[in-house]
């Protein structure tokens, strides 16, 4: 048997080795065929056995799903059910029956048609996967017109195994048991689909999206999954096999190591210490944050509070998030970033004009001052819930003076107003501005007096300074973090801010960046924000590195024309020291 | 026959469990219930699956006209359970 490697997409990470069980779930409709007119009859008594024993089959089904999951995972089996009975469906089956002469599988397939079509077009994600519970129902009515194509009950598996299929479905997830379950390869889906979303909740090791998938792949095959690289490895030769398992080996081993890593400070051999937070945007961050030993937030975005609602968050809405994020971290610092949309982040409600160049256009901090109310509510806000922790405030995509300017003004008038209405907040507050345009990095010495911090947001950083989309793939080779250009914006930034005694963080993705991490420690960087899970693994890089040997790479490195060159010192650096 | 007007004001529109409430609801009097959007669309009000299919949002005009000999009642309890938003908040 060869080797064979299905290309798809990895949305559940882990690697997982395992046999195969295919479902095959016979999606198919049988007849499509119509009927003669003396058969109609016939047709609708089979249409309404087949729906009656369907149902009673579902109301066994749901109580054992209430039993196993709860009453939230059997409503979604509930609704399905009550779509037997429904005035929409059942009757406009029959309807195609007597009036259009359709076999009973033709008028169900058609109608089920109808409803996944309208839903999939809906606005709504909930909506959209809406689809997915009709088309459940539909499988299963089908497969009880023909009762000789007894249907899979996921429940029976009982042995470790991969799984494959064309497509699960709501009902079909619900019923595995994580424990045998090693690893998911389907062939539909995308990286929001339910089966994406369940895999890796439940830390399910999961590719998607492979053509033709069924029939590549059968029963008792041999597998790798790899959730990382987004393949999966059919029948793979003796040394594959053991590249795999040394990886599986490998990574355990790593990250006990990391893990050891979590509560401890991140300190250089020769005594620096850097500050280690997380990158979060919402509540459930914040508690992984903790989790993974964050010593803060380094930065709360706080577009999620304004996307997940129809109309701008209240003042009350936006005080609770912040509130509930501020006492989860109890006394650690908390940098709320304010509203940083436009660019690939859109509002509906606002119903700002299409741009031709959204990221050099109407965003951030650019709309907020031309909404000066929308900026005045989060500010209260975001002051308020200062009263109940250590916040500190962040200002994105400064590329001004002026602007920074206007903004302090702003936040000095809603702290007069705040005073006035004896309403409580931080009245030392620090204020920071986010270093993302190239303007004011270069011209950072006229802002390091007015703000009491710095944040490096280096993936905007990158896309400006390198003028390159960061979404198109044909310019990506220029999207490079470790461009001499970039270090050096990085390195002045620095030298300027510590030289007035003020505070310098990172917090785009180059902070999570492990091949970085010689050069922040060289430059004397008080923190690296990133997210949580990268913590560990950066927290014990740091610990096995000293700051004077940093330097001496670092002077090695500022000589460099390529960013190649930069990025091969760093990795002989790392692989000298074996943590590379 | 009456007709009756309102909007949608819970947040999520028509999702499952709202149309099912109402649909519970409508199915309890004799009365026939026609739901219509603002483009003219219809299902029947008895249908959680036709509700859901016209695509309710919060803020969306929901036309109810309702014909038969407890339609004042219908018409009434149906409008009061819309606009107590399902008993969601």
């Amino acid at each position: 048997m060869l080797e064979k490697i299905l290309y798809g997409i990895g949305v559940s990470s882990g690697i997982s080795i395992g046999k195969v069980f295919v479902v095959d779930k016979n999606e198919e409709y049988y007849e499509y065929k119509n009927i003669s007119s003396d058969k109609v009859s016939n047709e609708l008594k089979r249409l309404n056995k087949a729906r009656e024993k369907c149902a009673a089959d579902l109301d066994k089904l749901i109580e054992k799903v209430k039993v196993e999951f709860g009453d939230e995972k059997a409503f979604i089996i509930e609704g399905q059910k009550s779509f037997l009975t429904d005035p929409s469906f059942y009757p406009e089956i029959e309807g195609y029956i007597k009036k259009d002469f359709f076999s009973a599988e033709k008028a169900l397939k058609k109608v089920v048609e109808k409803f996944v079509d309208i839903f999939e077009k809906m606005n709504s994600d909930y909506m959209k996967e809406r689809a997915s519970d009709i088309k459940d129902i539909g499988n299963r009515f089908s497969n009880y017109l023909n009762p000789d194509n007894k249907i899979f009950d996921l429940k029976s598996i009982k042995e470790k195994v991969i799984l494959v299929a064309d497509d699960l479905l709501p009902s079909d997830t619900v019923q595995l048991e994580r424990k045998y379950i090693l690893g998911l390869v389907i062939a539909k889906g995308g990286k929001t689909s339910h089966t994406s979303i369940f895999a890796s909740s439940m830390g399910i090791p999961a590719v998607i999206s492979i053509n033709n998938l069924c029939n590549l792949i059968k029963n008792n095959d041999n597998v790798i999954v790899d959730g990382d690289k987004g393949i999966c490895i059919i029948n793979p030769e003796k040394t594959t096999l053991e590249k795999y398992k040394q990886r599986l080996e490998n990574k355990k081993t790593e990250v006990d190591l990391y893990n050891k890593y979590k509560k401890e400070k991140a300190i250089t051999k020769d005594g620096l210490y850097i500050k280690i937070a997380a990158n979060i945007g919402s509540l459930d961050e914040a508690i992984q944050a903790n989790e993974n030993g964050a010593e803060g937030i380094g930065l709360l975005r706080t577009e999620q509070v304004y996307m997940s609602s129809k109309k701008l968050p209240d003042e009350e809405i936006q005080l609770h998030t912040y509130k509930g994020i501020v006492d989860k971290m109890s006394s650690q610092s908390v940098i709320i970033r304010t509203l940083d949309i436009g660019g690939d982040k859109e509002l509906p409600y606002l119903e700002n004009e299409k741009e031709l160049n959204p990221f050099l256009g109407y965003r951030a901090i650019r709309l907020c001052l031309g909404h000066e109310e929308i900026f005045i509510t989060q500010l209260r806000a975001i002051l308020r819930a200062s009263a109940f922790g250590k916040i500190k405030l962040l200002i994105p995509m400064i590329s001004c003076f002026d602007e920074l300017k206007k903004t302090k003004d702003l936040i000095e008038k809603v702290k007069k107003q705040l005073s006035e209405e004896k309403i409580a907040f931080d009245k030392e507050i620090k204020l920071g501005m986010m270093i993302e345009i190239p303007s004011t990095a270069i011209m950072i010495e006229n802002y390091v007096k007015e703000v009491d911090f710095f944040s490096i947001g280096t993936n905007d950083l990158v896309q400006y300074t390198m003028a390159v989309d960061r979404i198109n793939d044909k310019v990506s080779y220029l999207y490079d973090n470790f461009h001499p250009a970039i270090i050096n914006l990085i390195k002045k930034v620095t030298e300027v801010a510590h030289s007035h005694g003020k505070f310098v963080g990172i917090c785009g993705s180059m902070a999570g960046e492990y091949l970085a991490i010689p050069i922040f420690i060289a430059l004397g960087i008080d923190e690296l924000s990133m997210t949580a899970n990268s913590i560990p693994k950066i927290k014990y890089t740091i610990n096995q590195l000293s700051r004077k040997d940093c330097i001496l790479l670092l002077n090695k490195i500022l000589k460099c024309q390529m960013g190649l060159d930069i990025k091969s010192n760093l990795q002989n650096f790392l692989l000298e020291r074996k943590l590379y | 026959m009456i007709k009756k007007e309102t909007t949608i004001k819970n947040k999520e529109g028509f999702h499952i469990r709202p149309a099912q409430i109402f649909s519970n609801a409508a199915s309890k009097f004799e009365s026939d219930v026609v739901v219509l959007n603002k483009d003219g669309n219809s299902t029947n009000g008895k249908s959680t699956l036709g509700l859901m299919a016209l695509g309710f949002e919060t803020g969306s005009k929901i036309i109810l006209e309702i014909s038969g000999k407890d339609e004042i009642e219908a018409g009434n309890e149906l409008i009061n359970i819309i606009d107590n938003k399902f008993g969601e908040d």
